[in-house]
């Protein structure tokens, strides 16, 4: 990279050799030089910064030792267990336990995802195309989920279930309780913003003179939507909607404090591991999901690459 | 790119292939090596009548039971349960106090048991339903958090002491002033309560004083102590020791003894201080709103049983409150004979961290000041 600046350099140099002293012109050169050096290892840099730790997760899950002071070998110990129920001073994993947990957290993370697309795509476009009283309002609520501390967000949502299920049950005469619904309500609440904010760029980089075409020919709006504006919306949805996959599949905070019985998440049950310290068992399942979450956004951008 | 993307999914895919077949391969082996052979035959309880077909919820720590316990007892009784995981006491209680969402026992450490109660969080125990009480040793009753046995069925418990390298530690240290005096690098743990409580003892003062002066003394004597402290560890005390970079720190039994049983050596030893060990017991509660408290407390029975108990006890290594599967042999040799078996007739200083409510103010500040003026 800084020799084809270099090169670069060397051609402006030649063409305006005339006109300008060559003093100048190496000291431009050198700011130019260093300029794009600085780049690059700043570039480098940021991507070490990133990637380093998860590296080193995954390399340290493959290591025949407790403890992360040294290496002892490689080992697919740990990955065992995590099949495995392994009992006594060794580990202590309950196999049943996870795949339960894993099993909440694919519910919880298809249904809020399901339902905050939909919601977060429709409310972008009634905020792009519409206009009424209370927009910019509404526009400005949406960012709110954002900047709202999560245990701020967990804790209101908790109370408020709380309390319109004491109403609720005063009404029907029957117990209404925490759930998987209350979960995924409380994760479609942040989802939608996501969802809203990814489709809404999208929607401001698209023309809109297409649909006032469509109209022109003949198509009425909901024709024109379906054939015009959905199909190069594809992209930002989806986008949005694997960003909310993953918040869901991440988030505790709201998880934990909405939780029913037998709704115990991975997420949660990764935390609740931490009563004996962290186990390179949670390192191997961490490279697991590494991997399962990495195929997933490999095989969407494979899609929208095949879409366009 | 495409081509790209395609190389990725297939590696993934190999990766997740072999894990997966190695995964298989080895779970016949694991159970034979095992030498904590499980015999449902051994257990004496026998299910109460009328259960058949219903439910209990349980919230708990992702690995405080044993592995063959929950389904065990599904079988004898005919029931299903339901076991949810909670990462620490505070958010236990925190979901709790928001409304219990059903779950009908949990497994409090001892310091939250007063707020719980004082929080309306829990409802009182029938013990004659729980005729197994008996088999909990009287060390573990009528304790501060709950003096007339109401509200609580003990169920292990723990120690904080002094662990240390026995390669550079010559004489085995038994008093906090060990660790305090040694000449070579040490770790705190980074808790304000167990470090002030330690200087509190040394200096002959309640390890549970709510007197501003005496914490004051405690936090002159920690600042006065410290020449030979190079870290204050929040829980990797055991780390710094494997790392060779302190010889002595003040520990969990738990996590010492994860590094005792990993090394397979003799490099690491763990001892109580004389003066008194720092205790710490979790016990089994029943919880306000809970749909099922007869099932609830039939298996809280269920535990107490000294096959069961014993059970529990050897996979997740901490020693247990029950007299009767210590008695009966259903505890390992090996583990009873380790550092986190204490015989604490030995030690008869020993007390728990007490709920001091307000007080607690007191610790965090002097603690913070302590911090400061060491340096640290």
């Amino acid at each position: 990279m800084a020799d084809s600046m270099a090169k670069g350099g060397s051609g402006y140099a030649d063409r305006s050799a005339p006109s300008v002293s060559t003093g100048r012109l190496r000291r431009d050169r050198a700011i130019n030089l260093s300029g794009n050096i600085g780049m690059w290892v700043l570039s480098i840099g940021g991507f070490i910064f990133l990637w380093l730790p998860i590296v080193l997760l995954i390399i340290f899950s493959f290591n025949d030792s407790r403890t992360v002071n040294e290496w002892r070998g490689f080992t697919l110990k740990w990955y065992e267990n995590i099949f495995n129920d392994v009992i006594g001073a060794e580990a202590r994993f309950s196999t049943a336990l996870m795949l339960e947990s894993l099993r909440n957290s694919l519910i919880v993370g298809v249904a809020a995802t399901a339902i905050s697309t939909v919601l977060g795509t429709m409310v972008s476009i009634s905020l792009a195309r519409g206009s009424y009283p209370g927009k910019r309002l509404i526009d400005g609520g949406l960012f709110m989920p954002l900047v709202i501390p999560e245990i701020t967000q967990g804790v209101s949502l908790a109370m408020f279930f709380t309390l319109s299920f004491g109403a609720l049950s005063g009404l029907i005469g029957e117990r209404v309780n925490f759930g998987f619904p209350t979960i995924i309500i409380g994760h479609v609440v942040f989802n939608i913003s996501y969802v809203a904010i990814v489709v809404r760029a999208r929607l401001a980089d698209m023309n809109p003179r297409l649909e006032e075409a469509a109209s022109d020919l003949g198509a009425n709006p909901w024709r024109a939507f379906w054939r015009v504006t959905f199909p190069q919306l594809l992209p930002g949805i989806i986008s949005g909607a694997l960003l909310a996959f993953t918040l869901s599949l991440d988030d505790y905070v709201v998880t934990f404090f909405n939780s029913g019985v037998g709704t115990t998440t991975l997420t949660v049950f990764v935390y609740g591991l931490l009563k004996t310290s962290v186990s390179p068992e949670i390192n191997a399942l961490s490279t697991l999901l590494l991997v399962l979450s990495t195929i997933l956004i490999g095989v969407s951008l494979i899609l929208q690459r095949r879409n366009r | 790119m495409r081509k790209l993307g395609r190389i990725f999914i297939v590696v993934s895919l190999v990766v997740l292939a072999v894990v997966g077949a190695s995964a298989q391969d080895d779970s016949g082996d694991d159970e034979s090596e095992s030498d904590l052979a499980y015999d449902p035959a051994k257990i004496a309880w026998t299910c109460p009548e009328g259960f058949e077909g219903q439910t209990l919820n349980i919230f708990n720590w992702a690995t405080y039971i044993g592995s063959n316990t929950i389904s065990t007892f599904e079988e004898l009784c005919g029931v299903t349960v339901t076991y949810d995981v909670y990462d620490n006491n505070e958010a236990m209680v925190a979901r709790l106090r928001n409304g219990n969402p059903g779950y009908d026992i949990a497994f409090p450490t001892e310091y939250i048991i007063p707020v719980m109660i004082r929080e309306d969080l829990l409802v009182p125990i029938d013990a004659e339903k729980i005729p197994n009480l008996a088999n909990i040793d009287p060390r573990w009753r009528g304790m501060f958090f709950d003096p007339d046995d109401e509200y609580t069925v003990p169920y292990m418990w723990g120690t904080t002491g002094i662990a240390y390298n026995t390669e550079k530690v010559t004489e085995a240290p038994d008093s906090w002033m060990d660790i305090f005096e040694y000449d070579g690098p040490v770790a705190w743990l980074g808790d304000p309560r167990t470090m002030l409580a330690a200087a509190l003892d040394v200096l002959g003062f309640d390890p549970n004083s709510t007197d501003p002066d005496e914490v004051a003394q405690a936090r002159d004597f920690l600042v006065a102590n410290s020449a030979n402290l190079v870290a204050v560890a929040l829980d990797d005390g055991q780390a710094l020791l494997e790392r060779g970079e302190v010889d002595m720190t003040v520990e969990y039994d738990g996590d010492i003894y994860q590094l005792i049983a990993d090394c397979e050596c003799e490099t690491y030893g763990y001892v109580l201080p004389q003066e008194g060990a720092i205790l710490n017991i979790a016990s089994m509660v029943l919880l306000n709103g809970g749909p099922n408290p007869e099932l609830a407390m039939a298996f809280m029975d269920y535990v107490l049983d000294p096959y069961v108990n014993g059970q529990i006890s050897n996979e997740i290594t901490y020693p247990t409150a029950n007299k009767a599967a210590i008695e009966g042999g259903f505890v390992d040799e090996a583990l009873l004979n380790s550092p986190i078996y204490p015989n604490l007739d030995e030690i008869p200083g020993s007390y728990f961290l007490e709920y001091i409510g307000d007080a607690d103010v007191l610790y965090n500040d002097a603690w913070d000041e302590a911090l400061i003026l060491i340096g640290k």
